[in-house]
């Protein structure tokens, strides 16, 4: 099953995120900073922005 | 806000879009980050989509307080995302990077200068194009038996046996997610000019409790969209034991680079591994 385009719900923050963060041309120069020097939050955005990485649920370790 | 409203105070910039001058019709009442108002500065045949921005909040160092904060990051995010849609409505449009603040009017043109040959190339190679996200997760495991304590009714061999059979039912598991999104994916790959897959995302911030085992953007020319969501609507049918969600159709945010080189360490276009930093990340 899939869930309908977008049309009528507002777009998940987290997906939105995934292209502002990682899409969008980068440019150098005079800018006030780049994002990628952002030590982007210990926070909540650090789970946000990293990647899913807890394999499978730890299988039960046999004595 | 007066001090924002200089000509070399800080300027956003959005987007980059040719210059055809029909782009004031489109920014009209479209506001930005600072709720500024949004416009096009034009300079060698193109047009960079930006606006006054406070340095109160956007100069470096608030800024990047500031985006460590996600309420505060959505908001910029939501906002950024609305004038790249108003600027890319009836033309082609390259977002640029979120948070891209130039000083003055003159940090805009020299961007141009220096983003010039990417940016013709992408609004060239982008031009009609959408993009489509794509995510497989794997569907939800059956209700967990109890996890009954072993107790003296039970014997220890029993119970390992029991783990066991556990631990590899959860293996198939996976293993059959895991299959299913890589036999999504290619069956998509034949349908998009150019894929990218985004790492799957973090179940604690999306609110989903299914495991996300795909996240991937597909290119494609807006005309084949509805093909495109047909196969999706087939795929979903047809694969057991995942589940799929469609979102679009995107501004190609995913696509800018020809190669994705933009992504500090960010593996591009391999099997779906886990793992892949995020700007933000890298340089550790």
């Amino acid at each position: 099953m899939t869930t309908s385009p977008l049309a009528h719900r507002e777009i998940a923050l987290v997906d939105l995120l995934d292209r502002l963060l990682a899409g969008g041309v980068v440019i150098t120069g005079d800018l006030t900073l780049r994002i990628a020097d952002v030590d982007l939050v210990r926070i909540d955005l650090r789970a946000l922005i990293s990647s899913v990485n807890e394999n499978v649920p730890s299988p039960w370790e046999e004595p | 806000m007066t001090e924002a409203l200089r000509a070399d105070g800080l300027q956003y910039a959005y987007a980059v879009v040719r210059d055809t001058g029909a782009l004031d019709a489109a920014l009209d009442g479209v506001h930005g980050v600072a709720g500024e108002p949004v416009r096009a500065v034009v300079h060698l045949g193109l047009a960079v989509v930006a606006g006054p921005v406070p340095a109160g909040e956007f100069d470096e160092g608030p800024l990047k307080e500031r985006l460590e904060k996600l309420e505060w990051l959505e908001r910029i995010a939501r906002a950024h995302a609305r004038v790249v849609d108003a600027a890319g409505a009836d033309s082609g449009v390259v977002p640029v990077r979120l948070a891209t603040v130039c000083r003055g009017e003159e940090g805009l043109r020299r961007m141009v200068e220096t983003g010039r040959e990417r940016f013709t190339e992408a609004l060239d190679r982008l031009d009609g194009r959408v993009e489509w996200g794509v995510k497989v997760y794997a569907a939800a495991p059956p209700p967990a038996e109890p996890a009954a304590a072993p107790t003296a009714a039970v014997s220890g061999r029993d119970y390992l046996r029991r783990r066991r059979a556990e631990r590899q039912a959860s293996a198939e598991r996976w293993g059959r997610s895991e299959d299913g999104a890589r036999q999504v994916h290619e069956a998509l790959c034949a349908l998009a000019e150019q894929t990218r897959l985004h790492p799957p995302q973090d179940g604690r911030i999306s609110g989903e409790a299914d495991r996300n085992v795909l996240n991937a953007a597909y290119l494609l020319p807006r005309a084949e969209s509805p093909a495109f969501a047909g196969r999706v609507e087939e795929l979903a049918r047809s694969s057991a034991g995942v589940r799929l969600e469609l979102t679009g159709p995107w501004v190609p945010y995913s696509f800018v680079a020809p190669f994705s080189e933009d992504t500090a360490g960010a593996p591009d276009g391999g099997g779906g591994g886990p793992g892949a930093d995020r700007p933000g990340r890298s340089g550790v």
